[in-house]
């Protein structure tokens, strides 16, 4: 059976979700930059099978999933850079452990 | 045509005076702030003569007519095309006169303070208050504009507060020059108002062109002006009778004069320059300054300044008679002199001989100046040698005091009407005037002139006769003699003016339209006030020339009336009244109430309700990640749901 758009836009939202998941379960800011990058690649497969089942002669969806990894790929490089500099002044990256910005 | 720097000159030299002292004086000119300020002055003084020569000889005088010249102007603030504030000079008959008199009598006050302030700890201080008050008054009297005078007439208010002020550790000089600001104050309010209504219906605030609009017979301006009533009484006269308020306010008119004798806490020679010769008459100028309007257009308004000064003249000369402190017997005599010379503008018509009032107005401001300063003077040489205010301290100092005895004497027989003084010439034509126009008028007034002699020499006879005076009664010892040179310098010149003053030809001067006015004397006139004079004198001689009990004994059988005369018909307990009683129970304290509770409650409310609500929603913010991940989440959730099934 070939794989049709719905497979792979289930397979993007299962992504999503354990993403979002992951994100809102793990306490080590690394595992929940990693969730992130999970739902960063959800959304690019959407973009992909998208462009490839609806519009197969136009590039904008690829395009936009290059563009994203590029982001990605920078977010990814600010993030660790924070989380460094928060367990220099913390000795700890738990996010349990970094409230002190409230009321 | 007139030399504008001279004319400019004239009030900046004490401009810089008072900027020059005021801001440098206590660290650099600590010693010589007086000197500084006498020469200064006498600048001013010699610029304000030559101008005066230059005005009344030469340049002038027009087809025999004064002409209003406005050498200077510019504009200062402009709204609209039309209407703008302008800053400007003119030069006027009567600015001419004031600005000669004003800087003559501040020249004297400032040479007069170098003795008798000595030794003061603010002295620099001093001089350029008096300096700053010296400015606005010829600022005052030289101003093109309405609203210009406005604003120093404001000017002067605050000199006369500062200086009244001036010793600032004595409760009693503090109370009174907040009462003179507010009462001024409270006037000034009429006198806004009154420059809006006459500025709004003639649409200027120029002085010439407001004067002209308003005073043409069929112009649209005055049309409007006269139509348009308030109360039955046409906006026009309600408008110059509320500068008339401002005028009055100024100038000490009942009932607006309780501020002049507590002004008299502040130091001897500003109550000579300030409260006697020169801010007090800045109301008479103000009803000079407008008065064909007053004459041709709102003659009620007219007929208010005579009953005013009238009424105002007769109260203080009866109150000045009961008064034991020198000092406020003068302020009373002031209140009364000024009373008649804004009764002779009531009683003056426009115009030719029909402005005898107006001239004679303007004669008596200028004597009365000369022999009103004098007499501070003397008074204050007097408490410089006493060191006190009360008339029974005093008695028998004409051997102490030789000179201020026989300048004093000169200024009372001035003061009385008594010729060849000064006063006898302004006098005779004030009560002229009054005969040709109202003869209430002038019996009042010939009985105040009659009385005016005898409080004047019941003064001098209480002071220079009377019991021997005892330096040993008093506690300070040392003597100083009559203060020296700077004292009697001005003394004497003004005792020459009291004398002198009198021949000038005053009515070629000034006039009410600008024409020569030939002063026509009349001697059967004048036999009656003289008279009246005299024995206003006499009586004053028997019961005060020599100690004995007969004042004391008319006064016990006068007692009721004697005693509301002291008490100076209970008028400033009436005030007191109404403030305390009245005004501060029925209207400050409900809305005190009302602003405490009402206002600053519904304030309060917003501010209680916005301060629970957020102590309340602030757990919110609780700084983790995940729960503002969380609410993120919802939120994109919620407005997914809402965007796919509500927004169609």
């Amino acid at each position: 059976m070939e794989p049709g758009l719905y497979h792979i836009l289930f397979i993007s939202a299962a992504l999503f979700f354990i993403g979002v998941y992951g994100f809102f379960t793990r306490r080590n800011l690394i595992t929940m930059l990693m969730s992130i990058e999970l739902i960063l690649n959800s959304v690019n497969l959407n973009f992909i099978a998208f462009n490839k089942y609806l519009w197969p002669n136009k590039m904008d969806g690829l395009f936009f999933t290059i563009f994203i990894i590029a982001i990605a790929a920078a977010e990814a490089a600010v993030a660790i850079a924070i989380i460094i500099n928060l367990y220099r002044s913390h000795r700890s990256i738990d996010v349990e452990n970094a409230e002190e910005l409230k009321y | 045509m007139p030399n504008t720097t001279a004319i400019a000159l004239v009030p900046l030299l004490p401009l810089a005076g008072f900027l020059l002292l005021g801001l440098f004086g206590k660290k650099y000119f600590r010693g010589s702030s007086g000197i500084i300020g006498v020469i200064l002055l006498l600048a001013s003084t010699l610029l304000a003569l030559y101008i005066a020569y230059g005005y009344f000889f030469e340049y002038g005088k027009v087809d025999g007519v004064y002409q209003k010249l406005i050498p200077i102007q510019y504009t200062w603030l402009s709204f609209s095309k039309d209407v703008s504030i302008n800053m400007g000079i003119i030069l006027d008959p009567i600015s001419v006169m004031m600005i000669v008199v004003v800087s003559f009598v501040s020249l004297m006050v400032h040479i007069y303070s170098l003795a008798y302030m000595k030794g003061e700890e603010r002295f620099p201080v001093y001089y350029s208050f008096l300096s700053l008050f010296t400015f606005s008054m010829l600022g005052l009297v030289l101003s093109s504009n309405i609203f210009q005078t406005y604003i120093f007439w404001e000017g002067v208010g605050v000199s006369s507060f500062l200086l009244i002020g001036y010793y600032y550790d004595r409760p009693s000089a503090v109370a009174a020059c907040k009462k003179a600001f507010i009462v001024t104050r409270f006037a000034d309010l009429g006198f806004l108002i009154g420059i809006l209504i006459l500025s709004f219906y003639s649409g200027t605030l120029d002085f010439n062109t407001l004067i002209e609009r308003l005073t043409h017979p069929g112009s649209n301006e005055l049309k409007t002006a006269v139509a348009s009533s308030f109360l039955g009484v046409s906006a026009l006269t309600w408008g110059v009778a509320l500068v008339f308020i401002g005028g009055a306010g100024k100038s000490a008119m009942f009932p607006l004069h309780i501020w002049l004798p507590d002004a008299m806490e502040g130091p001897t020679p500003v109550s000579a320059l300030i409260h006697a010769a020169t801010m007090v008459v800045a109301g008479v100028y103000l009803v000079a300054r407008l008065f064909p309007v007053f004459a041709l257009s709102a003659p009620e308004a007219l007929h208010l300044v005579a009953y005013v000064g009238i009424i105002s003249a007769a109260l203080a000369a009866i109150i000045a008679c009961t008064q034991t402190d020198i000092k406020r017997v003068l302020a009373y005599s002031t209140m009364s002199q000024i009373g008649y010379m804004m009764f002779a503008l009531g009683v003056s018509g426009y115009g030719g001989e029909n402005g005898l009032g107006y001239t004679a107005s303007m004669f008596h401001l200028f004597t009365h100046a000369m022999f009103k300063a004098l007499l501070f003077l003397g008074a204050g040489a007097v408490i410089h040698y006493v060191h006190g205010n009360e008339m029974k301290d005093m008695g028998g100092l004409r051997k102490f005091l030789p000179i201020t005895h026989i300048t004093f004497l000169i200024a009372c027989l001035a003061i009385a009407g008594i010729p060849p003084f000064a006063g006898f010439f302004s006098k005779e034509e004030i009560l002229l005037a009054a005969y040709q126009n109202n003869m209430v008028i002038y019996w009042i007034a010939l009985t105040v002139s009659g009385l005016t002699a005898f409080y004047m020499f019941r003064l001098y006879f209480s002071i220079f006769w009377n019991k021997t005076y005892d330096s040993r009664l008093m506690t300070h010892g040392s003597h100083q003699g009559e203060g020296g040179f700077a004292m009697m310098l001005p003394l004497v010149l003004l005792a020459i003016g009291a004398t002198g003053a009198g021949f000038i030809p005053f009515g070629k001067f000034v006039s009410s339209d600008g024409s020569t006015l030939e002063s026509k004397f009349h001697l059967s006139f004048s036999i009656l006030p003289v008279a009246l004079g005299l024995i206003g004198i006499f009586t004053a001689m028997w019961l005060y020339k020599k100690q004995n009990d007969r004042p004391n004994k008319i006064a016990v059988s006068l007692s009721g009336l004697y005693k509301t005369a002291y008490r100076k018909f209970y008028i400033d307990e009436l005030y007191l009244f109404i403030t305390k009683k009245v005004v501060f129970n029925l209207v400050a304290r409900p809305a005190a109430w009302f602003d405490k509770n009402i206002v600053d409650g519904l304030i309060n409310l917003t501010g209680n309700t916005t301060q629970a609500v957020s102590e309340n929603i602030k757990k919110i913010q609780s700084g983790k990640v995940q729960q503002y991940a969380i609410y993120f989440l919802v939120a994109i959730i919620g407005l997914a749901v809402l965007f796919i099934y509500w927004w169609k």
